[in-house]
């Protein structure tokens, strides 16, 4: 019985953990905050440049700094 | 849980505002472009001359655009509007309930919709080039009946 009851505990608090990730995430139209230049991970242009020549020669990947342009991955 | 149906409930809520905001039924006959757009968005920037020369240019021919503004800030908008002046339709949507309904995926976001009402194509972001092609699409709309 008193097995039974912790179960039922357990998945009620399971079931409550899932309804609160519903929802989250953050839409493409609510990126207004982290689109601001404060929230760049380097506010530094020139420093940010010269990171992105390494990753581009190395890694071949650019962009992705900022979410400005929405993050469709088509600007 | 209670939460997220509290939120629930006020989305849907929100959901049914959706048409107030905007009336397509109204606009039905016409070619509409519906654009997403923010001040935050940098291709956004680009769109609005080319929106703007398309209003003017294909307005008379039945084309109707429609700016959807999905800033939470208000004054952010106006801010924006000031410096690329719209000449043509701007609908303020701060709770996000219309990007949300028509399946947003990234900013800026155009929807183009034909006489009957019905969605043609889904453009994502913005560039310079685009522009070409969503002109020739547009006018292939126009001219289909």
């Amino acid at each position: 019985m008193r097995i039974r009851t912790v179960n039922c505990i357990a998945i009620l608090l399971g079931v409550l953990v899932i309804g609160g990730c519903s929802t989250l995430g953050v839409k493409p139209w609510q990126r207004e905050i982290l689109a601001r230049p404060q929230m760049a991970l380097n506010a530094e242009p020139i420093d940010a440049a010269i990171d992105d020549h390494i990753y581009f020669s190395k890694e071949a990947a650019s962009g992705g700094r900022s979410f400005g342009g929405g993050g469709c991955g088509c600007n | 849980m209670l939460l997220s149906l509290l939120l629930l409930a006020s989305r849907s809520a929100l959901a049914a505002n959706g048409g107030q905001l905007l009336d397509l039924a109204a606009l039905k006959g016409q070619v509409v472009y519906v654009d997403f757009w923010a001040s935050w968005c940098a291709p956004c920037r680009e769109s609005f001359p080319w929106m703007n020369r398309m209003q003017d240019e294909l307005g008379r021919d039945g084309l109707v655009i429609i700016a959807v503004n999905v800033d939470h800030d208000h004054s952010d908008a106006e801010h924006f509007l000031r410096e690329h002046p719209a000449r043509f339709r701007v609908v303020f949507d701060p709770d996000g309930v219309l990007p949300g309904q028509f399946g947003v995926r990234g900013m800026p976001t155009s929807f183009l919709i034909d006489r009957d009402g019905r969605v043609q194509s889904r453009h994502a972001g913005f560039r310079l080039t685009d522009r070409d092609p969503l002109t020739q699409q547009i006018r292939v709309l126009l001219h289909a009946h």
